[in-house]
């Protein structure tokens, strides 16, 4: 297993831009997490070799943010906020709607995947959108004001 | 109703491209701050008497002030834009529509404590603001803003944006110092400040999305323009978010100092259709609640709020309604300061954990009477006892619902055939 050629270019540009070199871990983390979809132990190693870090360094960020995945996830994580607000709003109900739809159990942290790989279904704390609750994010993208015809219509466009 | 300094072009759609913010006269400020010496740059910071918009409220001129003149250590400073706290999404607004206000703000800041590199540091799941600010970011050095020389002259400054990975606690000023060196977010022990030993041991000024965005305004106009505004302890205009079941929910930007319930009905457009207030969360979860007849004393500034037994924390109003229960209010927000502790100050570790899981059992109805002395008491526990300030704003929300409804805790822990 190897660090992508233009990931190990993009990481060599992000050393030159940061003044110290564990500075650039967690971009170099997310760089790395898009390649290889999460972050094995083997990752961990590359990362580490590659930045000329310990080890330890490495496993110790990638545990402690939510981002980081430590196991394989969906093509789709679709996040469902339900801090206050959206629960104010009715977020219970979409994940309870969510969870029957795709017959999987919604956790905090990570949720649990559908068995053709294709969602995982994810609780989280609020994502800074709450004016437009209840929300979710799916993979890079927020999707607000949301309502179960809503939620549906956008599950079923994806490709 | 509302007072718009900073949201003043945020119905032009052109205002976040680099064209559109110069035709609406942007980064004269920055021009204007270059031809003057730094230490006046702070000293109008000053006047305005501006406090940080982060959510804790110190005054940013004096921040700026306490960056060592003379050192041989470079400086930094640090854009908090890891905007989390359950309730708040003002600074994802500015993002979206005024990103070049945020660097023009932080190029005022650096020029003022003359600092060479800056760092934004956004949440990770902000991943499409990112990107906004990334493209901003490129049109600003593309056109001398930023990079070598800014505005033709020979200040040059960097800037970085550097994205979270999903971490409450990185809002915290050193726990986001700790994350840009790439380690765990846990916060570190003050002293050191950040203005002496912050960013790789170096001076560091770190300020609110919010703080900075609005500097170009104060540099334009003058601090004492700016503090004409508002009350003398709330000084200028706030960015109000406000979410909840009212007609409008959303980001506004009010004169400090608005009756809290005129925002709500005017602004917001009142409840929705058969919904009636019950309480109001007035500045992010960690702000005691509020009861209806509070909300019609309260006033939208510090000292209003902080008279009230609340605070204005980051000014994101939580409105909850009569039918929603509080103990479920209070759950879900003790269930988010116990996910979200770093783990290294045994009072917050322990306690955030203990007082949600109180709350849950309160909440399945399977509480005792002596669980709401034991909240009491383990929250008086956390306080002022940890590195950080988690622990007391997780313990804040907790005493504020227990004090603000005691009848519907007393009611919760009664057996259902005593009730």
């Amino acid at each position: 297993m190897q660090l992508k050629p233009e990931t190990k270019t993009k990481i060599k540009a992000l050393l030159e831009r940061y003044p110290r070199r564990q500075a650039t871990l967690l971009p170099v983390l997310h760089l790395v997490q898009e390649d290889f979809g999460y972050l094995s132990d083997e990752v961990e190693e590359l990362v580490a070799k590659e930045l000329d870090i310990p080890r330890a360094a490495v496993s110790e960020v990638v545990t402690f943010y939510t981002m980081f995945y430590r196991e394989p996830i969906g093509k789709y994580h679709i996040m469902a906020c339900h801090n206050l607000s959206c629960t104010l709003m009715g977020a219970e109900k979409l994940i309870q709607h969510l969870e029957h739809r795709l017959g999987v159990q919604s956790k905090a942290h990570l949720g649990e995947t559908t068995e053709d790989g294709r969602f995982t279904l994810t609780r989280v704390e609020c994502l800074g959108a709450c004016g437009e609750a209840p929300m979710m994010q799916i993979n890079d993208k927020y999707h607000l004001n949301l309502t179960i015809e809503k939620i549906d219509k956008i599950l079923e466009e994806l490709p | 109703m509302e007072k718009k300094l900073l949201t003043k072009y945020w119905h032009d759609p052109n205002h976040k491209m680099l064209d559109g913010y110069l035709k609406n006269g942007g980064y004269a400020a920055i021009k204007k701050a270059l031809g003057m010496e730094p230490d006046a740059v702070i000293e109008e910071a000053k006047q305005s008497k501006l406090r940080g918009r982060g959510g804790a409220g110190f005054p940013a001129g004096m921040k700026w002030s306490f960056i060592p003149k003379k050192t041989d250590k470079p400086k930094y400073v640090v854009c908090n834009a890891d905007e989390s706290e359950p309730g708040t999404f003002k600074d994802r607004e500015i993002i979206h529509k005024d990103p070049h206000s945020l660097i023009e703000g932080i190029a005022i800041c650096a020029w003022a404590v003359q600092s060479h590199t800056a760092f934004i540091y956004i949440r990770g799941e902000f991943t499409e603001e990112a990107k906004m600010l990334e493209r901003a970011i490129q049109e600003a050095y593309d056109h001398g803003y930023l990079g070598k020389g800014i505005c033709g002259t020979a200040f040059d400054l960097e800037l970085i944006l550097h994205r979270g990975a999903g971490a409450y606690i990185c809002g915290e000023e050193t726990g986001m110092l700790e994350s840009l060196e790439g380690k765990k977010g846990q916060p570190r022990n003050k002293p050191p400040f950040p203005a002496s030993e912050g960013l790789f041991q170096c001076p560091t000024v770190i300020n609110n999305v919010e703080t900075l965005a609005v500097m170009p305004w104060i540099v334009l106009n003058g601090g004492a323009e700016y503090a004409k505004l508002g009350t003398p302890e709330s000084t200028g205009t706030k960015l109000v978010g406000i979410s909840g079941p009212v007609k409008r929910p959303g980001v506004y930007e009010i004169e400090m100092g608005m009756p809290l319930m005129t925002f709500i009905n005017e602004l917001a457009g009142g409840m929705i259709e058969g919904k009636t207030l019950g309480a109001v969360i007035p500045g992010g979860s960690s702000t005691p609640p509020l009861t209806p007849v509070q909300c019609e004393q309260a006033k939208i500034s510090y000292e209003s709020l902080d008279k009230l037994g609340s605070a204005l924390g980051t000014a994101g109003i939580i409105v909850l309604p009569d039918d929603f229960s509080v103990i479920e209010a209070m759950t879900v927000i003790a269930r988010f300061y116990a996910d979200e502790s770093c783990g290294q100050c045994t009072p917050c570790r322990e306690g955030t954990g203990w007082l949600y899981k109180t709350m849950k059992r309160i909440y399945a109805g399977k509480g005792a009477a002596q669980d709401l002395q034991m909240l009491s008491h383990i929250s008086a526990g956390m306080k002022g006892r940890t590195i950080c300030a988690l622990a007391d704003a997780a313990a804040w929300p907790m005493e504020g619902f227990l004090r603000t409804f005691p009848e519907a805790f007393q009611k919760a822990v009664t057996p259902k055939q005593a009730r």
